[in-house]
């Protein structure tokens, strides 16, 4: 790599030492019955390693633009938005969106409340909705605090809900997957779907945080 | 999601019980003993506490969402007095609001 000494870093190399150790090294116990089982349905015939590779890469399809196409979507046609309240997986196959969750429901932020969602016993998460969670929705301290303080929690996300405004927590510890509906921020009504869409953050969708507000 | 198997209805105060039944159940202690109100009627379910350890968890059983005020469940609770926690519970860790377990 090329260095340049007039190159003024106004930060330290070890900035970009590992956050983490390398944890490749030593294979858990997990890891290691998964290759064996794995290496086991190969040799034996039943799938290929391409097949399993495409399963977990279907697994992990889901993002979070496909929940904000359906929270933009609702947001300019009052009668999608119905829909999505009463089937909100009807409403996601209407966009062409599969959600293979067994049970989904939305749930609607108003001027009087505002909702935000925990599982307090593991990860349960709208994952063909919203991809993987985020690191701080499977930790303990989330997961503990989120039913027991969430104004402070949402305080911590920098989310400051007056509390004239109930909130509403949401534990996702069975068999509902839930999809928080933000509210459409003032100043947005020029906006088209698309930009409407890049407004709807992961974490607004979990309640965690309200949409991005245009400047 | 069909109505008759529902044993309870909107609206009803129920208690969560604490049945001490050990392994991956659905309910977690933090809202065990306390009383809330029934707010929908979630559908039949196969019992997760049951697959969980490979059995099929038939027949279904009904799953409800019960809203709580924070502040009965926390008494300490710092919020609005309106704020609330809903929360999945199967039939089995109900009982009418006032029965004891």
């Amino acid at each position: 790599m090329m260095h340049n000494d007039d190159h003024n870093h106004d930060h330290d190399h070890d900035d970009h030492a590992p956050t983490r150790e390398d944890d490749d090294l030593e294979l858990t116990e997990g890891e290691a019955r998964f290759l064996a089982l794995k290496s086991l349905l190969i040799e034996q015939g039943v799938m290929t390693a391409d097949e399993i590779r495409a399963r977990m890469e279907f697994n992990e399809r889901g993002s979070p633009h496909q929940a904000a196409r359906m929270i933009a979507r609702a947001w300019v046609d009052p009668a999608y938005k119905e829909r999505m309240l009463t089937d909100t997986k009807a409403a996601a196959a209407e966009l062409g969106i599969e959600a293979t969750e067994a049970a989904l429901v939305t749930i609607e932020n108003t001027p009087e409340r505002h909702n935000m969602v925990v599982c307090t016993l593991c990860s349960c998460y709208p994952r063909s909705l919203l991809g993987e969670p985020p690191a701080f929705y499977v930790s303990k301290a989330y997961r503990s605090r989120a039913v027991r303080e969430p104004r402070k929690v949402l305080r911590e996300f920098g989310v400051e809900i007056p509390d004239s405004v109930d909130i509403a927590v949401h534990d996702s510890n069975a068999d509902l997957r839930y999809v928080i509906m933000p509210m459409r921020p003032a100043g947005t009504e020029g906006l088209s779907e698309d930009e409407l869409a890049a407004l709807i953050t992961r974490d607004s969708v979990v309640g965690c945080a309200l949409p991005i507000t245009p400047d | 999601m069909s109505e008759p198997a529902a044993n309870y209805r909107v609206g009803d105060r129920v208690r969560i019980l604490d049945i001490g039944k050990p392994g991956h159940v659905r309910t977690p202690t933090y809202i065990r003993h306390k009383t809330g109100t029934i707010e929908r009627f979630c559908g039949m379910f196969e019992n997760p506490e049951d697959k969980a350890y490979g059995r099929w968890g038939l027949p279904p059983i009904p799953l409800y969402r019960v809203q709580f005020r924070q502040d009965d469940i926390w008494p300490d609770y710092d919020g609005a007095p309106g704020d609330v926690l809903e929360i999945e519970i199967y039939d089995h860790w109900l009982a009418p609001a006032g029965e004891d377990a």
